[in-house]
């Protein structure tokens, strides 16, 4: 990881960003394997730093959208951890009333307009939204954090088309982390070069270590900054790992030899280390983050009792919200 | 008071709506084509600007998914699908998208979004320029479908659809554009979930849609001529569709026709069929009938047309074995 001449407050704050991902989901895993939480959970652990890295390079006024796997880019971007809790508990607290779980989730107080599980639906989602601050000139960005599966949907290469055409403020974040559900990407397609549909485009395209926040942050600044310039979209490409399973708190194991191998691997590239040792070269001290690490730990305890204590929807509302 | 045709309608509505609302854009293939859109958005683009019309590559998902990730920002796009048929292709970002919205995230965010879809079929175009999809779409929950059939109500309609709050689909039909009609010159409405009666009769109640209420006002005035006197409603919205007015009629007259210029298996008329026969059964003296297309993809040849469309003969005709049913 390269030294960093950024401030030591963004880094800790992003330090405590990829932790309270890493401690609610790892909660997350613990109460769906108690058997409290039934919607099906996609967890970000591993990917941490791509959500943190992008969304701190962003303002509170930029867009996000999200898929199947989004816990991380809600909280990343600023959404309330109690609010997230609830929804996956289904309670009428959560921030979609209850009718969203785990997949459906959105805060739009902060900018993340919507995450839904339809691979690749919030792709042309973030460029309408983008298209509308062009129209407004409001300098807004938007950002669409999507995973390597969705760049087979006609959906990618539709908006990263029209995105190039009309030079719309917005980012293509493709969180590649080699697998759609049970199949690596190279059961999916010819070569593993998503970024190449850039070019293709015309749109700049880089691919960067997913799991390296700080690499993560440099290339969302610079795609930003070109984006606010009225310059285009941008493609960015995270090399990134999942290290539990499509969905559920297993490890995957069932997927064959081959993961077993590679989790190791990346098990030692784990984006929060990794941090740490740059903070502890900085002259952070370990105590200090072990105490982000209880802090983080305490406000997703907080989350799961605020959770577990609120009620769930009135039936009688099921119909409420039907335009 | 001032005659437009149904084309010129719709072209004074979205000319008003992008005068009076900057939120308010039109994305989708033909805008900037003399013909592609049948007259109906001549000239706006360089009345408006082509930055406020859009006209797009060849991408029904991307374009229409464009509009309601605008729509959930604020905006209130309108997405222009030239031919229905085509529109298949933008089938996710309608159905799980933008009906879906402001269910799943508890009202929190919506996307107020117009998708136009057009039927355009006849003249030999064959089975992929001819479809009438309103059924398909009337099933989803969280999507307004209106049909506007006189170009009174295909200016207020559309206005009503931008300006809902929700996903408004709003279809327009090719074979209705040079029908001639009083438009006010104002800025004005029509209620979606309302329907029209256009005739008064005792005799018969028949529920119509689109370019059918055209067909069954002239059955009804060849019908009158033998005196039997058949009250019409123009439906306009599909869904929400107007209960009330068609169970009060079905209830007057007893008997109900229902014509729907598409496919007749779990289709508009269906619906209407079986609310009527679920909530009015008691009050109807005989069996409802539906008129509709057959369950057949559209033909090309002229002759295979004649045989497949349908048209104001084919509501006489089943008019007259209902009434006869009473005779007898």
């Amino acid at each position: 990881m390269p030294d960093s001449a950024l401030p030591i407050f963004l880094l800790k704050r992003m330090y405590r960003t990829m932790v309270l991902i890493r401690r609610f989901e790892e909660q997350v895993a613990d109460r769906v394997t108690a058997g409290e939480i039934k919607t099906p959970c996609h967890l970000y652990i591993g990917q941490e730093a791509i959500a943190t890295g992008a969304c701190l390079a962003l303002e509170r006024e930029d867009y996000v959208w999200g898929g199947h796997r989004s816990h991380g880019h809600y909280l990343a971007k600023g959404g309330d951890p109690n609010t997230l809790m609830a929804e996956i508990y289904g309670k009428a607290a959560g921030c979609a009333g209850g009718r969203g779980g785990s997949m459906h989730i959105c805060a739009p107080e902060v900018g993340l307009l919507g995450t839904v599980p339809l691979v690749a639906a919030t792709i042309p989602l973030a460029a309408g939204a983008a298209l509308a601050s062009k129209m407004r000139r409001d300098r807004r960005v938007s950002v669409a954090f999507f995973g390597d599966g969705a760049t087979e949907e006609g959906h990618f290469h539709e908006t990263i088309n029209l995105a190039a055409l009309y030079r719309l403020p917005v980012l293509f974040v493709c969180e590649n982390n080699l697998y759609a559900s049970h199949m690596h990407i190279l059961e999916r397609r010819i070569a593993d070069n998503i970024a190449e549909a850039g070019a293709a485009h015309g749109v700049p395209a880089t691919v960067v270590d997913g799991n390296d926040v700080l690499v993560v942050y440099e290339a969302t600044r610079a795609a930003t900054e070109r984006a606010r310039q009225g310059l285009g979209p941008s493609l960015i490409e995270c090399s990134t790992y999942r290290w539990r399973g499509h969905v559920g708190p297993s490890w995957d194991m069932d997927v064959g030899l081959k993961r077993k191998d590679e989790l190791q691997e990346w098990l030692a590239r784990d984006p929060i280390a990794r941090l740490a040792e740059v903070l502890i070269g900085r002259g952070v001290g370990r105590e200090e983050l072990e105490n982000v690490d209880r802090e983080c730990l305490a406000v997703v305890e907080a989350a799961v009792k605020f959770a577990q204590d609120s009620p769930y929807p009135d039936p009688g509302e099921v119909l409420a919200h039907v335009l | 008071m001032r005659t437009l045709t149904y084309v010129q309608a719709i072209r004074e509505a979205h000319a008003q709506l992008l005068a009076r609302d900057p939120r308010v854009f039109v994305i989708g293939q033909g805008l900037w084509s003399p013909w592609y859109a049948g007259g109906s958005m001549q000239g706006l683009e360089t009345e408006f600007g082509r930055d406020r019309l859009l006209d797009s590559p060849v991408s029904e998902n991307a374009t229409t998914g464009l509009a309601i990730g605008a729509a959930i920002s604020g905006m209130h796009p309108i997405v222009f699908h030239p031919r229905m048929d085509f529109m298949l292709l933008a089938v996710d970002p309608v159905v799980n998208q933008a009906a879906n919205w402001s269910y799943i995230f508890g009202g929190r965010t919506k996307a107020p979004v117009v998708i136009r879809a057009v039927v355009n079929r006849g003249g030999e175009q064959g089975a992929q320029h001819a479809q009438a999809l309103q059924a398909m779409f009337m099933h989803v929950p969280g999507l307004k479908v209106v049909m506007p059939a006189t170009p009174h109500d295909a200016k207020g309609l559309l206005i009503a659809a931008v300006n809902d709050g929700g996903p408004v689909l709003y279809i327009d039909d090719r074979w209705l554009y040079n029908e001639a009609g009083e438009v006010p010159e104002d800025f004005y409405s029509v209620p979606i979930g309302e329907a029209a009666r256009r005739r008064s009769g005792r005799d018969l109640t028949i529920v119509a849609t689109s370019v059918m209420v055209k067909e069954c006002l002239r059955a009804a005035e060849s019908l009158a001529e033998r005196g039997i006197e058949c009250e019409v409603i123009d439906l306009r919205s599909i869904k929400p569709w107007d209960e009330r007015c068609v169970i009060e009629s079905a209830s007057k007259t007893g008997r109900l026709l229902v014509a729907d210029a598409a496919w007749r298996t779990c289709g508009v008329a269906a619906e209407i069929a079986a609310t009527v026969a679920e909530k009015a059964f008691c009050r109807l003296r005989g069996p409802i009938v539906r008129v509709t297309l057959p369950d057949a993809p559209a033909p090309s040849s002229r002759s295979l047309e004649q045989a497949y469309f349908i048209d104001a003969t084919y509501v006489i005709s089943a008019a007259e074995s209902m009434l006869g049913a009473r005779e007898e």
